[in-house]
């Protein structure tokens, strides 16, 4: 009888999960659907008349009316949110005014520049950010955690783009640390072979060591600046989550029994925010990619930031609204991502 | 997170009590002298901002010009204490388009419950998942730049931490025994809903407003630095730190100046939101 109220147990569990599961994918599935409408909402709104662009500002009557049916504009509105989805849906994001290629190749191109730098800066926003943020919680209320608790305000409320201008300044003009903008040096620039799109692989690939030295210092100062604003709010965040949980009756028990603060902070408390860790993390990351936008622009980077930026100042609407889709659906992602890691590692969600 | 700040707070040692409050003075301060500087920018300017002397051009900081002039011979000083109209402008048009937009959505979900809820929350999680600046980039691209365009742009997706803030509120007042006795005196509706509801979730909505500011104010100078904000020559701090990008190795001080002007305001609005919320926070744990 036993057994058989377990096996039901279990079975209503699986049940459970599926159905939760379904109702993540449902929900993500609408939130994008949500973005989608809000880009196809966008192209509407363009001063440029997209009908002028093509037939021309002199064109007759029939023949506006021509191009304009044949674009589809002449069709109800969902109909062409229709189309529009599924030229989506074939990687048709349209051609790019500024470049002259298809937005989609432009993105590809540019996204392994912007996945290299969230990353870089997320290793390090991430190793700090925790370290600062367990120091805090060793010692609350001391000179550490004030000074961590500064930094994390600091770094809260900084712009990022003053703070690279800022970078450049001192690191590159002044103490010639860093190599400056770009990616590379003009000398390797055109020499270098785009195997993976991310320079610190193709250039260790290349096997010139002295490019590859040349990529880092290209590298560093950017993902300083960018990981300064990751490393802020992951100690704010954490050193909260820490706080919170040194406050549990488990945490006095240990005390009472002997172990010292350290050993219970690393041992105990910090297995125990995980989730918040988690969640913390996944949306720092997201955060990162959108931050990209504005270092990237400081910095010279060749990424999807930059390509958006540039094709603001020049009206192009097809590669503003392609590098909305994607940063947008990655944001979107990562917050599910978030969501469902918190449901895996946290047993008390479920 | 509120709640999980109040136990944090219960539990910690009575000294740490103290910074606590004094950020909620010195943010309370900082913001007092921005809004001074914005309202009295006629008098405490020493140059007329957009007064252009080609012969005083990228002169670094002197005692005639504090901080400086930039790239058209204005003096600096001046354009950062100007500056501060057009960011509290675009904030106050942004807070005043979101809290009612946030309230309505939030106290609407929670009392009338099922799926209005649902759907209402639904939409509120679609627009919180949505990247701030870069959506506002986008929608100000199509619409054109300038302050009004910008502040919708923003408003469009700082809204929903409202909403959820309203609709939890209001969840928990729901069962209250003085709603229950509003009833039974025939209150019902719209009136329970914004007379009785809304000004129990109004206090919580002014902490969530003072902590959002400060990240606010800089998407709004990220507009502005990418050109998509108020447009020149009006003095506006993130369109001056893209003039300065352009002398940044040279005359250092056209771009360090408005820069420091946004992290001195979104400082403040971080420290104040920071404080209040500890406030609050505190009292209703009392």
């Amino acid at each position: 009888m036993a057994r058989f109220t377990a096996e039901a147990g279990s079975a209503r569990l699986f049940w459970l999960r599926g159905g939760r599961l379904a109702t993540g994918l449902v929900s993500l599935a609408v939130t994008l659907l949500g973005l989608l409408a809000f880009t196809f909402t966008l192209s509407h709104l363009s001063p440029v008349d997209p009908v002028l662009q093509i037939a021309g500002d002199h064109a007759s009557e029939s023949t506006y009316a021509q191009v304009r049916s044949e674009l589809g504009l002449d069709q109800p509105l969902l109909m062409q949110f229709w189309h529009y989805l599924t030229h989506l849906a074939h990687g048709d994001l349209g051609i790019s005014r500024l470049t002259n290629s298809p937005v989609a190749s432009d993105l590809l191109r540019t996204f392994p520049a912007t996945i290299e730098l969230a990353t870089c800066s997320m290793i390090f926003g991430a190793f700090f950010g925790i370290v600062l943020a367990l120091v805090a919680a060793w010692k609350p209320g001391s000179l550490v955690d004030n000074l961590a608790r500064l930094v994390s305000l600091l770094g809260y409320s900084v712009p990022v783009f003053w703070l690279g201008l800022l970078g450049l300044l001192l690191f590159y003009a002044v103490l010639h640390w860093s190599a400056g903008p770009g990616r590379l040096d003009d000398i390797w620039i055109y020499t270098l072979e785009p195997k993976t799109g991310l320079v610190l692989i193709d250039s260790w690939l290349s096997g010139d060591p002295e490019m590859f030295r040349n990529a880092v210092a290209h590298l560093w100062l950017p993902v300083v600046v960018l990981g300064l604003l990751a490393m802020a709010g992951i100690t704010r965040l954490l050193r909260a989550a820490l706080l919170e949980e040194s406050s549990k009756e488990y945490v006095t028990l240990a005390r009472a029994k002997g172990a010292s603060r350290g050993r219970i902070l690393l041992l105990h408390v910090f297995p125990n925010v995980r989730g918040t860790l988690i969640t913390v993390l996944a949306l720092s990351y997201a955060t990162l990619l959108e931050g990209s936008v504005l270092t990237e622009t400081v910095f010279a980077w060749p990424g999807v930031g930059r390509y958006m930026t540039t094709a603001l100042f020049a009206s192009d609407t097809p590669a503003i609204l392609g590098s909305t889709l994607l940063i947008g659906g990655c944001f979107i992602l990562l917050n599910a991502l978030a969501d469902a890691l918190t449901y895996l590692t946290d047993p008390r969600t479920r | 997170m509120t709640q999980n700040l109040t136990d944090l707070e219960l539990a910690a040692p009575r000294r740490r009590r103290r910074p606590r409050v004094t950020s909620l003075a010195i943010g309370g301060t900082l913001v007092a002298i921005l809004l001074l500087a914005a309202l009295f920018a006629p008098l405490l300017a020493p140059f007329d901002p957009n007064a252009q002397i080609i012969s005083a051009r990228l002169l670094p900081p002197s005692s005639a010009h504090w901080l400086g002039t930039d790239g058209f011979g204005r003096d600096l000083l001046s354009r950062v204490i100007y500056g501060s109209r057009p960011t509290l402008l675009l904030v106050s048009l942004i807070l005043l388009l979101t809290i009612p937009v946030g309230m309505l959505v939030g106290i609407c979900a929670g009392y009338l419950g099922g799926w209005t809820e649902r759907v209402l929350m639904r939409i509120t999680d679609i627009f919180l998942s949505l990247p701030n600046l870069v959506i506002a980039l986008a929608l100000v691209a199509m619409l054109g730049p300038g302050l009004l365009n910008g502040a919708l742009a923003l408003a469009l997706t700082s809204w929903p931490p409202f909403a959820r803030q309203a609709r939890a509120e209001t969840l928990a007042l729901r069962r209250s025994d003085y709603l229950a006795a509003a009833r039974m005196q025939g209150i019902n509706g719209l009136r329970l809903m914004f007379g009785h509801i809304l000004p129990l979730c109004l206090p919580s909505a002014v902490v969530r407003a003072a902590l959002s500011l400060g990240g606010i104010i800089l998407s709004a100078a990220g507009l502005g630095f990418l050109g998509m904000g108020v447009q020149p020559p009006t003095a506006e701090w993130g369109s001056m730190v893209a003039e300065g990008s352009k002398v940044i190795f040279d005359q250092w001080w056209v771009a360090a100046a408005p820069g420091g002007a946004i992290l001195f305001a979104s400082l403040a609005f971080n420290l104040t939101g920071d404080g209040l919320r500890d406030r609050l926070d505190t009292r209703n744990a009392n």
